[in-house]
């Protein structure tokens, strides 16, 4: 299997050869066809493997292993390096600790796996590699025209390109290497080139926000990895051989469920949920393509990926559902946090977490209905919010602001980005569209599922607010006010490609899920559980109408557009307005009319909320250790 | 005589043209029963035709022409909701389209500038996240007394469902009295005369396009008495009269209490969604009450 190792390793060399190249040009070039090939060859690698179950490939585990090994003690010393300049000593300790382990482990264990199946390939992560593949590779065709407007915006910023699209690709390349790898050793390797990947991205702008931030993101994903490397460590104690997921997945929950445990919370570390929610909130600062990356195919992303991996394990166990109560928590608070946030990234940050949240509790959980629904959660979640993040960082450059406040009217100054942006949101929480099919595929699972009642109460409630948050940011959109002037001009040509065909998989995905499903997820989910779940047909069925219903309705405006009515002015309540809409106050003063949508802060304020959730969430995880140490000891 | 299969697809059509001839009857009724209860004569029964035939003939201005879109889709989906739900589809899903159509009004209410009519968005969103939850718990509780969510097989069960849910169906009342725009709960838009907000979501909707608003609510009464209907659906005579009972109930709720504050409506209805609906299924789920089949 060549395709296998060539996804991993062909962005690491484009990578090498980011560092090498600083014409502009010459650089979109590269990235262009480099960004053809990862989505051709991860299409390819669909119609090579649509049809097998788990494929094992072989891989020597000598001397990969020994590169990867140099490689993790040179970025430890780098980043024990930059703990010491920036007296960062919680990311100083916390790298030390991992380093040593991993080091003392190396060198003590004389690791002796005979067998040498250490990359592998299944449906799942074929839909993983496909979202990489693809989005991930849109994100960095976007990130051209973004680049360079943002450096024109900034120019206190230092110009590091190079450096930038260096770490995107060796991004994608990490990424690649962790939904491929059957060796935990290497999932690890992976898992810490994401974390460090991040630490640079986010700190791209090397503000002191961005550094504070950077390190906090660090520091909160070394804690994760710090239980991952327990877990490997653990594991070899009882049979190296355990060491390759296959093998550790079919040993059962007796053995498994302690590594499980320790994964599943470096999952949560990586996928910011509530008691680490905070570092994904601050990785906004970073610019908009890293964080449409960070939150859709990579890095979050990689957090739900290991843990709907050990669902079969986690499930009807105590600690697996406490995992899936902070996946709980963590939906219904952050959609309320959602509410009281006007910056656009911030919005899209806690929708992001709240979506992973439900992810985690799905997988928490863990019947096979309901890991159905947390792969279905992932497709449609990484597409629509990719989509949302591009448009957002689109929108911040040409009217200069990230509020939703300043959106209003965007229909009419930005008509194909505010379309754009309508589809994706459309895309997040109204009915025909995907993540209201997981939704509801999530109601109908738990409501079999053990201690059920509690999860269909948070997405009850959750849910609600989902449509709040979004419909409001919705109608500020479309509230058109006259004497708006178009200000969509200068787009550059990648960024639309990117947007176009990001829009098109919303729409597509949502009317190809069924094939997605019937093709992927199930024969997966059959292949774990032994049976499979799916929509009703006549649901299908229903669904595809009300979507083509949908896409219907806007024609009407063609009708409308023909006979033109009268156009009246908005109700003022009789005072006369001119269309600027400004009206005579008392005393003959003039004032603006300006309407703002509702924030509620005194229900859904931020800081209550998150002081609330972080203190449930720690709770919960060490209840969860605690029981934990009992089982080892 | 017609056959099975075709039964949804007719029920489905028989609801789409009845539905707004009964539910205009209904908004008739209503208004004449209210007139009486505040010592006035009150229009004929059919005046609510009268209206929509006349706003059908009156001109059709708009802001932007974007409302008309926005207005003909929330009409178009809440008549797709109800005939999804009449032709006994699943719960859940007509509780989505239901949704949907919600949030096309509310988009064309922003999408005027008008500060009335944006208030009136913001606060029928308001509304909007205070009954959802109580509704979907409606549907989970049905499912856990029926062991389906398709409301044909809700209402062929043949249990008494209203035994088993008591509190959801007090909790399903009270959201009633949101969705019908009933004081004390008419925030965004009110059925009398000008509120606070003048006529809040529907200000700057004049002409064909507030009666078809008109029409959609008439779809949405029918769809709503139909929930009633489907817990009391082992009795059609007990149903009907529980309808009507209630109906009246909602009646008289809005003539006696004054309009609250957004604060108090979302707190009490999600406590009441919370006490009622979520400790009823709480104690169905704990005894796991074994259903007649």
């Amino acid at each position: 299997m060549i395709d296998l190792s060539f996804l991993i390793a062909f962005p690491a060399l484009v990578a090498l050869l980011m560092l090498l190249i600083s014409g502009q040009k010459l650089r979109s070039a590269l990235v262009i066809a480099t960004a053809a090939v990862l989505g051709l060859a991860s299409i390819a690698l669909l119609f090579l493997n649509w049809d097998k179950n788990t494929v094992l490939v072989n891989f020597p585990f000598e001397p990969a292993t020994e590169v990867m090994l140099v490689i993790e003690v040179l970025l430890a010393i780098w980043i024990l390096y930059l703990g010491v300049k920036h007296r960062k000593w919680l990311t100083f300790f916390l790298m030390f600790v991992q380093a040593g382990l991993l080091v003392w482990f190396e060198t003590s264990y004389s690791i002796h796996i005979e067998r040498g199946f250490n990359l592998f390939i299944d449906q799942f992560s074929l839909i993983m590699a496909l979202i990489i593949g693809i989005i991930g590779s849109l994100i960095c065709v976007y990130a051209l025209g973004y680049m360079e407007t943002y450096h024109h915006h900034h120019k206190e910023i230092k110009d590091r390109r190079k450096l930038f699209f260096f770490t995107l690709f060796v991004f994608l390349s990490a990424m690649f290497g962790l939904v491929f790898s059957n060796n935990l050793l290497w999932v690890f390797f992976f898992w810490e080139i994401t974390t460090i990947c991040s630490f640079v991205l986010i700190g791209y702008a090397k503000t002191e926000e961005a550094t504070n931030n950077a390190f906090l993101a660090l520091s909160m994903n070394l804690l994760g990895g710090v239980a991952f490397i327990a877990a490997i460590v653990y594991l070899t104690n009882l049979d190296p051989n355990l060491l390759h997921l296959d093998t550790l997945l079919a040993s059962g929950q007796a053995v498994a469920l302690v590594p499980a445990v320790l994964i599943s919370f470096a999952g949560i570390t990586k996928a910011a949920l509530m008691p680490f929610s905070s570092w994904l909130v601050g990785a906004m600062v970073a610019p908009t393509p890293v964080s449409a990356l960070l939150h859709s195919s990579t890095m979050v992303k990689a957090g739900v990926y290991i843990i709907v991996k050990f669902a079969p394990i986690l499930t009807g166990t105590t600690e697996g559902l406490i995992i899936a109560m902070v996946g709980g928590i963590t939906f219904l608070l952050a959609s309320f946090m959602a509410i009281s946030q006007n910056n656009a990234k911030k919005v899209l940050a806690y929708s992001t977490i709240a979506n992973l949240g439900l992810i985690v509790a799905c997988a928490g959980v863990g019947t096979y209905n309901l890991m159905w629904v947390a792969i279905l959660l992932i497709v449609f979640h990484a597409i629509a919010k990719s989509l949302l993040f591009l448009c957002v960082g689109t929108v911040e450059h040409r009217i200069g602001s990230r509020n939703i406040e300043d959106m209003g009217g965007l229909i009419v100054r930005m008509p194909k980005i505010a379309i754009m942006m309508f589809i994706g949101m459309a895309g997040m929480f109204l009915a025909p569209f995907g993540m209201v099919i997981s939704k509801w595929a999530a109601i109908e699972a738990f409501i079999t599922a053990p201690f059920g009642l509690i999860f269909i109460a948070i997405l009850a409630f959750g849910g609600s607010a989902t449509v709040f948050f979004w419909s409001k940011w919705m109608g500020k959109i479309i509230s058109v006010m006259r004497d708006q002037k178009v200000v969509e001009g200068t787009v550059a040509k990648e960024k639309w490609a990117s947007l176009y065909i990001l829009t098109g998989l919303v729409v597509v995905v949502c009317f190809a899920f069924p094939l997605i499903s019937s093709l992927l997820i199930e024969p997966y989910v059959l292949n774990i559980y032994g049976h499979t779940t799916r929509l009703a047909q006549a649901n299908l069925t229903i669904m595809i109408m009300m979507l083509c219903l949908l896409m219907i309705t806007p024609l009407s405006m063609l009708f409308y557009r023909k006979k033109p009515a009268a156009i009246a002015p908005p109700y003022m309540a009789g005072r006369p307005t001119p269309t600027h809409m400004s009206f005579a106050g008392s005393l003959g003063v003039t004032r603006e009319v300006v309407l703002s949508n509702y924030y509620l802060p005194r229900f859904f304020g931020e800081e209550r909320l998150f002081m609330a959730g972080t203190a449930l969430c720690w709770g919960l995880l060490l209840i969860a250790g605690t029981l934990l140490a009992g089982v080892i000891l | 005589m017609i056959p099975e299969y075709l039964m949804p697809v007719v029920t489905a059509i028989l609801y789409i043209v009845l539905a707004p001839l009964l539910g205009g009857l209904i908004c008739g009724i209503d208004r004449k029963v209210t007139a009486r209860m505040q010592g006035r004569v009150g229009p004929p029964i059919l005046q609510p035709f009268y209206d929509v035939a006349k706003l059908f003939e009156k001109e059709n201005p708009v802001v932007t022409v974007a409302q008309n879109a926005y207005v003909l889709s929330y009409l178009v989906f809440m008549a797709v909701a109800g005939a999804l739900f009449f032709a006994g589809n699943d719960m859940l899903l007509v509780i989505f389209a239901f949704t949907l159509s919600h949030i096309f009004l509310v988009l064309g209410a922003y999408s005027s500038y008008s500060p009335y009519s944006h208030v009136g968005a913001e606060r029928e969103l308001l509304q909007i996240i205070a009954y959802e939850p109580m509704i979907i718990l409606t549907a989970v509780g049905m499912y856990m007394v029926t062991k389906s969510f398709f409301v044909s097989a809700i209402a062929t069960s043949g249990i008494p469902i209203i035994f088993y849910l008591p509190g959801v169906f007090i909790g399903y009342l009270m959201v009633l009295t949101i969705k019908l725009r009933k004081s004390p709960f008419d925030l965004s838009t009110s059925h009398h005369a000008h509120q606070e907000i003048v006529k809040g979501v529907t200000t700057d909707f004049a002409g064909p396009n507030l009666a078809k608003i008109e029409i959609a609510h008439w779809y949405e009464y029918v769809f709503l008495l139909g929930v009633i209907w489907l817990f009391f659906a082992w009795s059609p005579l007990i149903a009907i009269v529980v309808i009507v009972v209630a109906y009246f109930v909602e009646i008289l709720i809005d003539n006696t209490f004054a309009r609250v504050k957004w604060q108090l409506m979302l707190r009490s209805s999600w406590i009441i969604a919370g006490m009622l609906g979520l400790v009823n299924l709480g104690v169905l789920y704990y005894l796991k009450l074994v259903v007649p089949s």
